[in-house]
């Protein structure tokens, strides 16, 4: 019985001795850039909420810059009152934009758009978008906050993370370095320069202010019912907790009946 | 099964239950059933398996009314759900969430049989039921998983599918059928969404046979030994009900945890890019609970038996009642085999650890150790165990091994 025994610490130690690699839970991924730096977001934690101002500066950064290049097809101009803009604002807003129709002749015309439109996309198909990005697509910002690793640090990571290559890397033709994206040679041109836009409430327009606004903007796109997630969340934590002590107290005073349960 | 044995004075109850016993039958499976009176916490993941199969029913019926199985649309209404569908995110983060919920449950509940030695006899039967509905999960959930047509969606749908390939002669056949066509594409969503609406209604109907077989041989308990007689049972209303009760509140703020504040954790983030039948994922990995059997599965340097491998990391289960000879059921009272339980459950986890990393370098060893070392458990180290290990002497019954004495209930 005790061979046996060793046997079995032996085994258990060979075991351990080959989980200690295994400290690396998170598949290694070399190739795939640089984990970004972790910055504070207000939305974070468990009583997060967003930063309004933010947002709406965020919004500004998307459509005055990135929305050249990236659609948003996922979101409505109306999705826009939830940031914090006013019923007719968002009517102005979706006002500039013109929507492809036919009209009662059957042809095609355009009107305004409204409130429930989509967001407009910058390009009619997936040719005509990698035509004007020489052949790189520029994908579809709804979702980009969760469809990265820890995504809203990588977006204000890459948007930051262009520099010179250094001098061992080997460009390809219409490429940037970035030092985030994975490969580090990315077919988006720096998109942010610093005053690029200006804010109506006056926050400097540097690059990283920049880049932390519409980071915060494309998470909110992205998970826009995360504020009243964590509001129900933490309800229901409260009552569940209360629940559970009011539980286990019934569950004492019944076993008290039958000793040793 | 019996006649009516329902105490009423109520003559409609008692005319309906004289005609159809049903309420006689809830009345014995959940009020009355004499269960042993020492159960641990343990024995409450039975019936939170049963909460969360519900709850799967409920959250899926629900997102069934507003999903479209189409490959054009499919990932679009999921994002309708989550975003114009009033508490929609909540069904789709309970339903996603659910189904991880449902498979730690799962795994801990069988853990709990492996370390008690419920699958021996008389609990074959039992046993059996339980693989059972671990096949089926396992099959629901993977085709789950493909309804949203994320990129993992697809991806994995189309390796896990092509793994059919490798059976001789039928693997093409197969395949086609699994597909409907010649490549994973609208008619595999299709089916897939089906099968998906179809086979949690299969587990009810295993589980009801389960939940028979459970009612016929009795719960085993903590001491792995037989009951006796009165002394040793309570009824399960309410000295389980309410225990029961307790463990799923607890366990609801463990859902709740990742539904309200960390819904995508066990996520991938590819999922939330739309298939695209020309751009592979970097890592094409399945949801954790499939990372062990993934493990095995690519240990094997052939395709043929790393699926045929895989496959039998779980059918060798069903011969576990007799690969195990000893007559004592709980490890408690198994020096030897309760360490062998241990190494096996962190076999498991290097397994899970492996599975999530690509195949190169030192994980290709790690896996194939871990692998050679999960079958070697059953089909060497508890035979052997069971032949030559002394066990300690056991209690000569429950009452007397937890109240000291002979018990007046
Ligand atoms: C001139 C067009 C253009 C503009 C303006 C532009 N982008 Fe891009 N962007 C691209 C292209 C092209 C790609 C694809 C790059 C590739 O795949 O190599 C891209 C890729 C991206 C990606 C994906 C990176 C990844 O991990 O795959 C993100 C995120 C992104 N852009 C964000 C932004 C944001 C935010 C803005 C506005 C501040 C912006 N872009 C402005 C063209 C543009
Ligand atoms: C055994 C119980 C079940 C399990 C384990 C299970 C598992 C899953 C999983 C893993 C997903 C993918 C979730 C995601 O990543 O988005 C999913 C999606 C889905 N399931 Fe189920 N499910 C179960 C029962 C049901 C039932 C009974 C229905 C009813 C029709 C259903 C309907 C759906 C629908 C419509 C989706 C797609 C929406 C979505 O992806 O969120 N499920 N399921």
């Amino acid at each position: 019985m005790t061979k046996m025994r060793a046997l079995f610490a032996g085994a258990a130690v060979a075991l351990s001795l080959g989980a200690v690699p295994l400290a690396a839970l998170q598949p290694a991924r070399a190739a795939e850039g640089i984990a970004p730096p972790a910055l504070e977001w207000p939305q974070a934690g468990p009583f997060g909420v967003f930063d309004r101002p933010a947002l709406q500066r965020g919004y500004q950064v998307y459509k005055e810059v990135c929305a050249a290049c990236h659609s948003m097809r996922l979101l409505s101009y109306r999705n826009l009152q939830d940031i914090g803009f006013s019923e007719d604002q968002v009517k102005a807003i979706a006002a500039q934009d013109q929507v492809a129709v036919i009209d009662d002749n059957g042809d095609a015309a355009t009107r305004p758009g409204l409130p429930s439109d989509p967001f407009h996309s910058p390009f009619p198909n997936e040719n005509a978008a990698r035509a004007s990005n020489g052949g790189a697509l520029p994908p579809d910002l709804s979702l980009m906050a969760k469809a990265r690793k820890d995504g809203t640090n990588y977006l204000a990571a890459l948007l930051t993370g262009f520099s010179e290559p250094p001098a061992d890397v080997k460009m390809a033709d219409g490429k940037y370095y970035n030092e985030y994206f994975p490969g580090h040679q990315i077919g988006m041109p720096p998109p942010l320069t610093a005053d690029q836009v200006t804010y109506e409430d006056g926050t400097a327009a540097t690059v990283p202010q920049m880049a932390h606004d519409v980071a915060t903007f494309l998470s909110w796109a992205a998970e826009p019912k995360l504020e009243e997630r964590k509001r129900l969340g933490l309800k229901v934590m409260a009552f569940l907790a209360v629940l559970s002590v009011l539980t286990y107290l019934c569950y004492r005073r019944v076993r008290r009946r039958v000793q040793g349960h | 099964m019996s006649g009516s044995t329902l105490p009423t004075n109520n003559k409609a109850i008692k005319w309906f239950d004289e005609r159809l016993p049903l309420l006689s039958l809830l009345r014995d499976s959940l009020v009355i059933y004499p269960a042993p009176r020492n159960l641990n916490y343990w024995w409450s993941f039975g019936s939170l398996a049963g909460f969360m199969l519900v709850a799967q029913l409920v959250t899926g019926i629900m997102l069934a009314m507003h999903y479209t199985p189409h490959v054009t649309l499919a990932f679009t209404s999921v994002e309708h759900i989550m975003r114009d569908v009033n508490y929609g995110w909540l069904l789709r983060y309970a339903h996603a969430n659910g189904a991880s919920m449902f498979f730690i449950v799962v795994y801990i509940h069988i853990f709990r049989g492996l370390y008690y030695g419920s699958y021996k006899a008389p609990r074959e039967v039992l046993w059996w039921l339980g693989v059972i509905i671990l096949l089926l999960m396992m099959a629901t959930a993977f085709m789950g998983y493909v309804l949203p047509w994320g990129q993992m969606s697809y991806w994995g749908a189309t390796v896990i599918t092509n793994l059919f390939s490798a059976i001789p002669k039928l693997g093409e056949a197969i395949v086609t059928l699994l597909w409907g066509g010649p490549s994973v594409a609208n008619p595999t969503l299709n089916r897939f969404y089906s099968l998906h609406y179809l086979l949690p209604f299969v587990i009810v109907g295993v589980v009801i046979l389960h939940l028979w077989a459970l009612h016929t041989s009795k719960s085993n308990n903590p001491l792995g030994i037989d009951i006796k007689g009165e002394q040793d049972m309570i009824p399960f209303h309410p000295y389980y009900t309410v225990k029961d009760l307790f463990g799923i509140c607890v366990f609801l703020m463990f859902y709740a945890y990742w539904v309200f504040f960390n819904p995508n954790g066990l996520g991938e983030p590819d999922n939330y890019i739309e298939a695209n039948i020309l751009v592979t994922p970097q890592h094409i990995v399945p949801e954790w609970y499939f990372l062990p059997f993934y493990a095995i599965l690519r240990a094997i340097p052939s395709k043929l038996f790393g699926v045929l491998a895989m496959i039998s990391a779980i059918i060798v289960l069903f011969f576990l009642p007799w690969l195990d000879r000893s007559k004592v059921r709980s490890a408690r009272f198994r020096p030897v085999y309760r360490q062998a339980f241990w190494i096996f459950a962190v076999d498991c986890v290097i397994l899970g650890v492996v599975g999530a990393n690509p195949p190169e370098g030192h994980w290709v060893l790690i896996g194939r150790l871990a692998t050679l070392y999960y079958f070697t458990h059953f089909l060497v180290i508890v035979p052997v165990i069971s032949i030559f290990e002394k066990t300690l002497p056991l209690p000569d019954s429950i009452a007397k091994a937890v109240l000291g004495g002979p018990a007046k209930h």
